[in-house]
């Protein structure tokens, strides 16, 4: 299931509606992506005020769509969830959820990953970190492309 | 077509979309970066590092050499970052 919300959200609801009724599913797999109070830091150490996260709605949900049915197929999920939230973020504040539940732990943890690693690289999100003095869009990593790109190698 | 910004192409432009009929001489994504330099000093200079511009059309990823045409809905942004 797909969420695309300015809502924050509460994890353990959020993962007890995910599991409910499916007594096949032998665990659960989640990540929780939160608003890091720290500016790009060669740029400065100023403290930041706020995250905004702008998106491109209807690519937004298609493609995290996509990418959700691509775990599916790839690993024996019971269920998955990603909610991924856009608007003015405080440092602290909940960003993103990701969640897998199978069987067996490995492919709730390893689908996780991979929907983690594909969010950074390909969900169409844009951040604008904001401090007293300055307004800065965040750039992309090359740890990130890397750590996206080692799903297309592995055989599975 | 439809035309979107986002991000700092959005406020260095100073508009979200542009809506316009495709232009004869326009057929690649590359093609309308081009033209839209032509539209103005916000555009030109926003548009002025073409490496670190990302387009989509029709809300799928594409490279610079696509090929348009004028029901088409393109998208113009830096490089996502999500998660």
């Amino acid at each position: 299931m797909i969420k695309i919300q300015k809502e924050d959200f509460n994890v353990s609801t959020e993962l007890k509606t995910l599991t409910s009724g499916n007594v096949k599913i032998g665990g659960v797999a989640s990540f929780i992506g939160l608003v890091r109070d720290l500016v790009s830091p060669e740029k400065n150490e100023q403290t930041l005020k706020h995250m905004t996260l702008e998106h491109y709605p209807k690519m937004t949900e298609r493609k995290l769509k996509q990418i959700e049915s691509q775990a599916i197929g790839r690993w024996p999920l019971e269920a998955s969830l990603i909610i991924h939230r856009y608007g003015k973020l405080k440092p602290g504040d909940q960003i993103v959820l990701v969640a897998c539940a199978s069987m067996h732990r490995q492919a709730a943890f390893e689908s996780c990953s991979f929907l983690m690693d594909w969010l950074k690289t390909n969900a169409p999100f844009w951040k604008l970190e904001e401090t007293a003095k300055s307004k800065i869009w965040v750039e992309e990593r090359s740890d990130d492309y890397l750590a996206a790109s080692k799903w297309n190698k592995k055989s599975k | 077509m439809k035309v979107l910004y986002f991000a700092w192409l959005r406020e260095r432009i100073g508009a979200s979309m542009d809506e316009f009929d495709l232009p004869e001489e326009v057929r690649t994504v590359g093609e309308l970066v081009d033209y839209l330099k032509t539209k103005g000093e916000n555009y030109s200079e926003a548009f002025s590092h073409k490496k670190v511009i990302r387009a989509a059309v029709n809300l799928e990823y594409v490279s610079f050499d696509y090929k348009l045409i004028n029901k088409d809905e393109i998208a113009f942004f830096p490089p996502v970052t999500g998660g």
